[in-house]
């Protein structure tokens, strides 16, 4: 089923100027210490965070993959029936993702598969409800397709329908997505929207190194199976100062990363740096842009949230958020129709109807009317928001 | 239509030359031995000659050891799932079990046969004829009827329903054709894997053997020699499809490639114990996985919507019962080896009815799930999101 992965990865700053430049990366070592709802779990008073013990924590310069590598090794370091399994993933994975893991645990314990994504599937769903701790890698989300089967209908139900007796949390899937500037029709997707009727899931999609740390350690640990999806241009692009301790972030629960009064963006994965960008635009608007943007719009507040979980989606931030700003921008990078932004705005507008000054908006992969379009590989810049579909989305939603 | 004509022309001889299988008589295995006064000392019988075939491996030994209560306890076993597949059938029939259900009538043989070749440590996984797997393997009948009527006291609570039923040494009642294949090679991992000498039995039919996720699996299985015993229970038609019509090699013990094979004749109780037991020590050996198809023959239809004559004629129907019946064909060993009397395989038959009919009772006075039972065992207690759409029409004004 998968074609070879040849794909380069990106170069480092990655093809979008902002993420090697963003404020929202924590690229030092005491911003890294203070990443909020952060739940350190070496020590006997799991969830404390007194200052006597964040002074004596260290950091290490990574970027994503790096971190998620580091996320493994600490699971299978702590968890004996922890194994990694994947396509190629014991010579380090096409991403890098499990570099030396190998070497180090054994390949008893990180092993090739072969092309099998189905099997890959259905494989971790019988190690898992064996009790073992499964992490499966599939290799890019667009070949997540073969295994739609088994993760819909046997991982997604199996608890509910044995009655409880039955379950695969421990599943996790891991796997990059998002576009990678020339992935193309079979490298650029993202699937996540598929999955939103499959109750009994978890999707998490992280935007950062400590993010992704965090949230793939708390996806393994989850007792519901997860499909953990990495946004691809991230894995080199995104660096931060990561904490070396073992530590997770809460699954479920999205963050504001910049608050604001007049506008909600809300967003996950890779186009959170093109909303940072289009944000900084709206009031400081480059030469190029100046006439197009309205003064009137100019100094508006904007409320940034990065949703990292997407089933089961954190409605009360999301409702809080709205309830204060009255307008809501949804921006992903899949296409429109069936899309999570259509879910969300079908649930916010329900819950905040009478706040809204503004139908909320999407701007997403691009669209002819009412059809999405597919990943095409030249035209993949033009699919993908931009900061200038992101800005033209925010002046629609404040000037409705 | 002429293409399809030739086809059919050519196709025919083929079969008629090829496709052969063991030959399937019930009552055709001789004592060679005399038998003992105590009833647990073992004795010798010899199958007939052509019980078995093989592919890249010997045939099990034709002699086998049994006792007089071995063969009593089969019968009582075989005797007793008939008759809870007789009451299922009524139950639906009577529109108090609603929805899918199969039957294994006809094929107890092959439920009854593994039971008694295997351990309570090992594993066994299947698809959706499931009922007598799921009270051989520590369920209860009234647990069982309960499930089909979707009542509390259903081995799953009741929100299962035919096809899902587990114990904790039995994967299930599975619903998606061919899915529970992977399964059962990441259950042998893990068994590996914590190094039990135990095995997994993942069972599938004739129609799910062409999935291609059977294949993977099949690899999978061979390249890491998983303790796995892949098991075709080869009824002969795929829903409403022969395996002629259906699958262009028929010998379902030959394609695992580079996975040896036996075929058995599931129609004789002591040629499935006799494969059973030479499968599971093959691959607690070590030897990697292993196939078994079992020659069998279900006397319904596919499930309770499929008449079963459609496909066939009721005169093959009604010679495989009048000549083939596994139950009859044991009841007939018993008369003449003289383990027991007629009379007392009456009692034993007596005693089935009354203890299946006793455990209908016990179900239909199982009440429903409660209402609230709808939204539970989806996620794992504690981590379900805060809502889910449609709990309780209360809720949603909360938000507003």
């Amino acid at each position: 089923m998968s074609t070879e992965a040849a794909i380069e990865p990106p170069p480092a700053g990655g093809h979008v100027p902002s993420i090697a430049t963003s404020t929202l990366l924590r690229s030092t070592r005491e911003a890294a210490l203070k990443t909020p709802s952060i739940r350190w779990c070496d020590d006997p008073q799991v969830g404390s965070s007194s200052s006597v013990l964040v002074d004596s924590r260290e950091t290490r310069k990574m970027n994503t993959y790096q971190a998620v590598r580091d996320a493994m090794s600490i699971a299978l370091n702590k968890d004996e029936t922890a194994v990694v399994f994947g396509e190629d993933v014991a010579f380090g994975g096409v991403f890098r993702c499990t570099m030396g893991l190998a070497e180090e645990f054994g390949r008893e314990r990180v092993f090739n598969t072969p092309l099998t994504e189905q099997g890959i599937a259905g494989f971790g769903i019988g190690l898992a409800a064996m009790g073992q701790t499964a992490i499966a890698e599939i290799q890019f989300s667009d070949y997540i397709y073969p295994a739609f089967d088994q993760l819909v209908n046997e991982a997604a139900k199996l608890r509910y329908r044995s009655g409880g007796q039955y379950n695969v949390g421990g599943l996790t899937i891991r796997t990059p997505t998002m576009a990678v500037g020339h992935g193309g029709l079979y490298h650029s997707q993202s699937p996540e929207g598929f999955f939103l009727g499959a109750a009994g899931l978890k999707i998490v999609i992280p935007r950062s190194p400590i993010q992704a740390k965090g949230l793939l350690l708390a996806s393994i640990r989850d007792p519901n199976p997860v499909i953990f999806m990495e946004p691809k241009i991230l894995y080199r692009s995104a660096i931060e100062q990561v904490p070396l301790d073992d530590y997770e972030l809460p699954l479920s629960q999205a963050e504001i990363l910049t608050s604001g009064s007049d506008l909600t963006i809300l967003t996950y994965g890779t186009p959170v740096y093109t909303c940072e960008t289009a944000i900084h635009h709206l009031s400081q608007p480059p030469p190029s842009l100046d006439a197009l943007i309205p003064q009137s719009v100019r100094s508006a507040s904007v409320e940034l949230i990065d949703l990292r979980t997407i089933l089961p989606w954190d409605v009360d931030t999301v409702v809080k958020s709205v309830q204060k700003t009255g307008r809501l921008l949804i921006v992903h990078e899949a296409g429109r129709t069936g899309g999570v932004a259509g879910e969300i705005a079908t649930e916010i507008q329900k819950r905040c109807f009478l706040r809204l000054e503004a139908p909320v908006h999407r701007v997403t992969g691009w669209e002819d009317s009412e059809i999405s379009t597919p990943v095409a590989l030249q035209y993949e810049k033009f699919y993908i928001p931009d900061a200038v579909r992101v800005l033209d989305g925010i002046i629609k939603a404040l000037t409705y | 239509m002429a293409t399809l004509r030739c086809l059919r022309r050519s196709a025919l001889p083929r079969l008629s030359i090829f496709s052969r299988g063991v030959q399937t008589s019930a009552d055709t295995t001789r004592l060679t031995s005399g038998t003992p006064e105590d009833s647990s000392e073992p004795f010798q019988v010899t199958l007939h000659e052509d019980s078995f075939h093989s592919y890249k491996c010997d045939t099990p030994s034709l002699d086998v050891s049994v006792t007089k209560d071995s063969l009593l306890d089969m019968y009582r076993q075989m005797q007793t799932m008939r008759r809870m597949e007789m009451a299922a059938d009524a139950l639906y029939k009577a529109k108090l079990i609603r929805g899918f259900c199969h039957l294994a009538i006809g094929q107890e043989a092959v439920s009854v046969g593994i039971e008694s070749g295997i351990t309570p440590e090992d594993r066994v996984i299947t698809a959706y004829r499931c009922h007598p797997f799921a009270v051989l393997r520590g369920g209860t009948i009234k647990g069982v009827i309960a499930e089909l009527l979707g009542r509390q006291a259903g081995m799953s609570h009741g929100k299962g329903g035919s096809m899902h039923i587990f114990t904790p040494s039995f994967f299930g009642g599975n619903g998606i054709v061919g899915a529970q294949v992977p399964v059962g090679a990441g259950i042998a991992f893990a068994q590996k894997y914590l190094e039990r000498k135990t095995a997994t039995f993942a069972l599938y039919g004739d129609g799910a053997s062409n999935q291609g996720q059977v294949f993977e699996a099949f690899n999978m299985a061979k390249l890491w020699d998983l303790p796995c015993v892949f098991v075709c229970e080869n009824n002969k038609y795929g829903m409403g499809t022969s395996a002629e019509r259906s699958s262009s090699n028929t010998k379902y013990f030959t394609r695992g490639d580079q996975i040896p094979g036996i075929q058995v004749n599931g129609m004789d109780i002591l040629a499935s114990h006799q494969a059973v037991k030479f499968a599971r020590e093959w691959v607690v050996e070590g030897k990697g996985p292993l196939l078994l198809e079992f020659v069998t023959y279900r006397y319904g239809g596919h499930s309770m919507s499929d008449p079963g004559t459609t496909y066939r004629t009721r005169e093959e129907i009604q010679r495989m019962r009048s000549t083939q019946d596994p139950i009859r064909g044991l009841q007939r060993y018993i008369e003449e080896w003289g383990v027991a009397s007629e009379e007392d395989l009456k009692a034993i038959d007596k005693q089935a009815k009354q203890e299946v009919d006793r455990a209908v009772e016990e179900a239909k006075e199982s009440p429903e799930p409660e209402v609230k039972d709808l939204w539970t065992d989806i996620y794992y207690k504690g981590t379900e999101p805060p809502f889910m759409r449609g709990r309780e029409r209360e809720e949603v004004r909360l938000h507003y």
